[in-house]
């Protein structure tokens, strides 16, 4: 039986019937890194020693016939971005190489109270800063379709080892596309929840108004398995908000009879290449087929939407990086790396004496016209759908002394961060041999709804295509 | 009109982000920030916000706030933990003032 293609829902089926091992199952996860990982790089570090002992535990919870937690013994990868205690984080800077957290995110000790077993934590762009993986200062993540490519980012590290099975899950984080994207560009499952449900306590933050952390994984089912455990109020993030967390696996009815699906002809327009479109384009008809609705929508202010973030992000940035001075923690401020700086010295010009009503302030309300606008929308659909990225996986190297070019790939997913709104992508296809994701945007809270929406269309057009390595 | 950043200016934001920046990066988020600040407020300042309010927490949590009592923290080693420069259990900092 090959282990590493099992997905969360699987894995705890096999680990209940005693039809393998937690230790069996980490052990299979760690021989699969060891002959792809030097060709992928999505690793910053592995926790072999620590996964070993989390296993053991679970195998001594299966001999005493204990009943088991969904995630229990399963293995996980997470974004190094997300504070672990006693484990080396870096955000993949050097301004953090050696740091060591005197404490863990919430997010992690609910995967640890669950009983998780965790792999390693994975490549990131720096600081969450960029949509390639190519801004780590310490290695490029390849994509598994296709070495030469870029896995796409910021949590570029963790779609890759979902995609090439060095881990059963993964956990990434969104602030402007850093799950869905990369999901797309890998082929696998993303979602962004709501602003507010999961708990930021932990995670380094970028741009607090916007951060949002989520699981990438292989299967719809599987993102809701890991969204009932990390979902949630906490006191110690303020910014989380105090409401019932469903069981969203209640929501994968398979029916999406009567749903009505807004398509935005602004997310389809000439910045969207045409194999993504048409690609997409048959995935809608297919759900279509299924019984949705489709009804043409108009978002025209989404044509700000980057204008926005790529003020109110560097702003909320600069300041939440002003933190690292060399006096607690970190190393000195010249070992940011390019991308972290222009985003530094983007935030200061904006927030700067003279500049912050014209710049910050007047893209903050920008902002809020552009959520009543997509609240304008929900009146009328259920919810929305879009190609997650205008581009197919690009080359690496190919954008990066391009800021202007690179921000534009983030085109159709800022909007969501923008207005707090859940987004999921799922890998509706291939083109050029490479996937292409389809990406639903919900109202706030809604979660279930585009859960089954994309459960649908996985259940009647599964993707099962495969890298090959 | 074309908003053009200025190297005089980015060097006087680079001292107020406490950013040393090499004169290579200088020039070049000379030419960089004023293409981004350019592209940004050129579409941003067609737009009406007349009696819009900016958003500050998307779902519109305002004021969350909690019971003033002490809390359980870290403790001074965990806390010391990851800096470089401490002096008999505390952080050393640069001096912030000179004697006259």
């Amino acid at each position: 039986m090959e282990l590493t293609n099992l997905t969360i829902k699987k894995a705890n089926e096999g680990l209940k019937n005693k039809q393998f091992s937690a230790v069996e199952l980490t052990k299979s996860i760690f021989e699969r890194i060891e002959k792809f990982e030097s060709k992928i790089d999505a690793f910053l570090l592995l926790t072999k020693e620590l996964a070993k002992k989390q296993a053991e535990k679970t195998d001594l919870l299966i001999s005493e016939n204990q009943s088991l937690n969904t995630l229990m013994g399963i293995p996980v990868a997470i974004k190094d971005v997300i504070v672990t205690k006693g484990i080396k984080t870096t955000a993949g800077s050097k301004i953090l190489a050696d740091f060591i957290p005197p404490y863990s995110a919430t997010i992690y000790e609910s995967l640890e109270n669950a009983g998780t077993v965790l792999i390693g934590k994975t490549n990131l762009d720096e600081f969450a800063m960029g949509g390639s993986t190519e801004n780590s200062a310490f290695k490029v993540t390849k994509n598994p379709w296709d070495v030469r490519r870029v896995p796409g980012g910021s949590s570029g590290g963790s779609a890759a080892a979902v995609s090439a099975e060095m881990c059963i899950y993964a956990l990434g984080t969104d602030t402007g596309g850093s799950i869905r994207q990369p999901a797309s560009f890998c082929g696998v499952v993303g979602i962004k929840p709501t602003y507010g449900r999961v708990s930021r306590y932990g995670l380094i933050a970028m741009a607090s108004s916007l951060d949002q952390i989520g699981p990438i994984t292989k299967t719809v089912e599987d993102a809701a398995l890991v969204l009932n455990v990390i979902s949630g109020w906490d006191k110690r993030d303020s910014t989380s908000v105090d409401l019932e967390v469903p069981d969203y696996t209640k929501f994968l009815t398979g029916n999406v009879r009567g749903v009505k699906i807004g398509v935005p002809g602004e997310f389809f327009g000439s910045g969207v290449d045409k194999s993504v479109k048409e690609t997409t384009e048959t995935a809608l008809k297919r759900l279509e087929q299924l019984g949705a609705k489709i009804v043409e929508v108009s978002l025209p202010r989404s044509k700000e939407a980057l204008a926005v973030y790529y003020l109110i992000m560097p702003s909320e940035a600069s300041s939440n990086l002003a933190r690292y001075d060399g006096v607690r923690f970190g190393n000195e401020r010249e070992t940011f790396g390019s991308e972290v700086k222009r985003r530094i010295m983007l935030g200061t010009y904006a927030l700067s004496s003279g500049y912050y009503d014209a710049y910050y302030l007047k893209a903050a309300k920008v902002r809020s016209l552009i959520q009543k606008e997509f609240a304008e929308v929900f009146k009328t659909v259920d919810l929305i759908a879009s190609p997650t990225s205008p581009v197919l996986p690009f080359k690496i190297g190919e954008r990066v002394d391009n800021p202007l070019q690179m921000y534009l790939a983030d085109v159709l997913t800022v909007p969501a961060n923008l207005a707090g709104l859940p987004g999921i992508s799922i890998p509706c296809g291939l083109a050029q041999e490479l996937p292409v994701g389809l990406q639903l945007i919900g109202d706030h809270w809604q979660e279930g709804s585009i859960l089954n929406m994309a459960y649908t269309y996985e259940q009647n057009f599964l993707f099962s295509e495969k890298p090959k390595l | 009109m074309k908003k053009t950043i200025s190297k005089k200016e980015i060097e006087h934001v680079s001292s107020l982000a406490n950013l040393p920046l090499k004169n290579s990066e200088v020039e070049k988020f000379t030419v960089q920030l004023s293409e981004v600040i350019d592209y940004n407020i050129s579409l941003l300042e067609k737009i009406n916000t007349e009696n819009v309010l900016p958003t500050a927490h998307v779902t519109g949590a305002s004021n969350i706030q909690r019971a003033d009592e002490t809390q359980p923290g870290l403790s001074q080693q965990e806390a010391l933990q990851n800096t470089k420069s401490e002096h008999n259990g505390f952080f050393k900092v640069k001096p912030i003032l000179s004697r006259g």
